[in-house]
């Protein structure tokens, strides 16, 4: 008797710690949004994100210029990353020997191991230099390369490793038949992979994008360091820009004694929350379907 | 030649270029980091805390900031752990596979993973104002854990969503309760929580968003949990922004420190995961 009572009592404890750490997500959600509130009785949501004016001590919390900062940096960095991880992703899955396994994976589990802020003095030391001494000179004037592009390099090269890991693990999910089968009709195997893998995997694949734009979102000290954080809407490439995480990061701390000042910010990361919470479960949704289905 | 076989060519060129890429930028991060750390890389960096004006070019080392990352991690991760594993043994030994609590739980802690640091940041320390408190390492450890319990989860209960059920049978059979079971899951999860320790190890010490507030920074080592902690991204971040080059010089160094330490925790991962799958059923 005592075992049994043992194990229903560990059963109901075990209950509450899982619904504990599930209901932190709303918990968040929910104190995100708490905290928030009191600006929208000042300014209404389409005020916030649609006006580029940020003066914080005058009370005007104008969101355009961090939300198009973080849109071009994630768009530039999804551009550059997208093709080079299609193509290792195809290469590591379909094509490639032993061989080249053995260096390639090491290779990227450093990548995705290395921390943002060692990424960020990468981009102090390599990209922010290339930008301003090399690529800018071509196009305008005088650059200091702490730029969009800078930050949207060094966001693409963090999020390879994500992608390359979602695609090959979805290019593994396709059956050896389908495979099999292009081939005995005579396909090339580049061409199995793009009329059959890839037609077959779309869903996924733009579910896998999806993941990144989301983790990309979010990061935060990687590109502080080097996309200028000036709060103006970028019209170039080469201007500075200031996203979302990088407005919390530098702000937050100091903000106590202006008055809606914490509710901007926290506005900021519940845009981020919700982003995140939007993309996560319905690319999940998409990749889990797509697994049930070559099951 | 026909078409398709010289569009064969070109792709596999393409493909092998783009693999190289890869590889191509570990090298440039690694070079970079190791080319401009190692000068000022000295004993002195890893073994001394800040002396007066360190960062005006004083004397001293990041000791401070590793000690403090050291204690983050090794804090967050214990809690993690304990937290961790009681959920992954009841979302698999006590819920069906079909379950719907089961499969809302995943999502959710698939959302939880994908939330950024800096959010978990900035809502801890809401809280922390809430209540009064200061930033500290105990606050640290809080936002680290539940930046690392998604990690853990998720990894774990990848392992464990393919224990053969006749396992779990068999020792039902035995007249073990589900409870007593623990023994067997956990034996047979147990590679999955070497990896997923690994990966939240790597994750938790290369943090920055999550600590900046929580944390704080200070140039001793914290001696109890509501004292502030400094930590490694942070102390690389703060002598970045220094206008002084020899400062700078050691923001590189510590850059270095932090890279080697999470290069050996990723080829520790390595050898872990190999040497497990050696004795996979």
């Amino acid at each position: 008797m005592n075992r049994i009572l043992k194990n229903k009592i560990a059963a109901g404890m075990m209950f509450s710690l899982t619904l504990a750490s599930i209901s932190l997500v709303v918990l968040i959600g929910m104190g995100l949004y708490l905290k928030s509130a009191p600006i929208f009785k000042e300014h209404s949501l389409w005020e916030l994100i649609s006006s580029a004016d940020w003066q914080p001590s005058s009370g005007k919390f104008g969101f355009l210029p961090f939300i198009g900062g973080t849109l071009w940096i994630t768009g530039i960095a999804v551009i550059l990353a997208l093709p080079v991880a299609l193509l290792t992703s195809i290469f590591l899955s379909e094509h490639s020997k032993p061989y080249v396994k053995k260096w390639i994976f090491p290779a990227l589990d450093i990548l995705a191991g290395i921390p943002s802020v060692v990424y960020g003095v990468w981009g102090i030391l390599l990209v922010v230099p290339w930008v301003s001494e090399v690529l800018a000179p071509h196009f305008v004037e005088y650059a200091t390369g702490y730029s969009t592009l800078s930050g949207g390099i060094v966001l693409g090269v963090m999020i390879l490793p994500l992608l390359i890991s979602l695609f090959v693990e979805i290019f593994a999910a396709v059956p050896r038949d389908l495979r099999d089968a292009a081939l005995s009709l005579g396909a090339t195997r580049w061409q199995t992979s793009k009329l059959v893998i890839l037609r077959k995997t779309l869903p996924g694949l733009l579910a896998a994008v999806m993941l990144a734009i989301s983790r990309a979102f979010g990061e935060t000290i990687a590109v502080l360091m080097v996309c200028g954080n000036i709060p103006l809407l970028p019209h170039s490439l080469f201007d500075s820009c200031y996203p979302l995480p990088a407005l919390i990061a530098n702000n937050y701390g100091e903000m106590l004694s202006v008055p809606m000042y914490e509710s901007a910010l926290m506005l900021a990361a519940f845009f981020l929350f919700i982003v995140v919470l939007i993309f996560n479960t319905s690319s999940r949704a998409v990749i889990y379907k797509l697994e049930r289905k070559f099951q | 030649m026909r078409l398709k076989f010289i569009e064969e060519r070109i792709a596999k060129i393409l493909m092998s270029l783009a693999s190289l890429l890869v590889i191509l930028f570990v090298v440039s991060i690694l070079y970079t980091i190791l080319k401009r750390g190692m000068p000022a890389l000295n004993w002195d960096m890893a073994t001394k805390i800040p002396e007066g004006g360190y960062y005006n070019g004083g004397g001293g080392g990041v000791l401070n900031a590793i000690m403090g990352s050291l204690f983050i991690v090794l804090g967050s991760t214990i809690l993690g752990l304990l937290i961790s594993i009681p959920v992954v043994f009841y979302m698999n030994v006590y819920l069906s596979k079909t379950s719907k609590l089961a499969y809302i739980s995943r999502l959710a802690f698939d959302v939880m993973f994908g939330i950024p640091s800096i959010v978990y940041g900035a809502f801890a320390f809401s809280i922390m104002i809430y209540l009064g408190m200061r930033t500290s390492l105990g606050g640290g450890i809080l936002v680290i854990t539940l930046l690392v319990i998604p990690i853990f989860i998720r990894s774990m209960d990848e392992v464990a969503q393919h224990l053969p059920k006749d396992l779990l049978d068999a020792s039902y059979s035995l007249g073990a309760t589900k409870l007593e079971t623990i023994k067997v899951v956990l034996l047979q999860i147990a590679p999955g929580i070497a990896t997923a320790t690994l990966l939240s190890v790597g994750r938790a010490i290369g943090d920055a968003a999550g600590v900046m507030f929580t944390a704080g920074f200070t140039d001793s080592i914290p001696t109890s949990l509501s004292a502030p902690a400094a930590t490694l991204p942070l102390s690389v971040f703060f002598q970045l922004s220094s206008p002084s080059a020899s400062v700078q010089d050691r923001a590189y160094a510590s850059a270095l420190i932090l890279t080697i330490i999470v290069l050996i925790i990723s080829v520790l991962g390595r050898l872990v995961t190999t040497y497990f799958s050696k004795n996979k059923i």
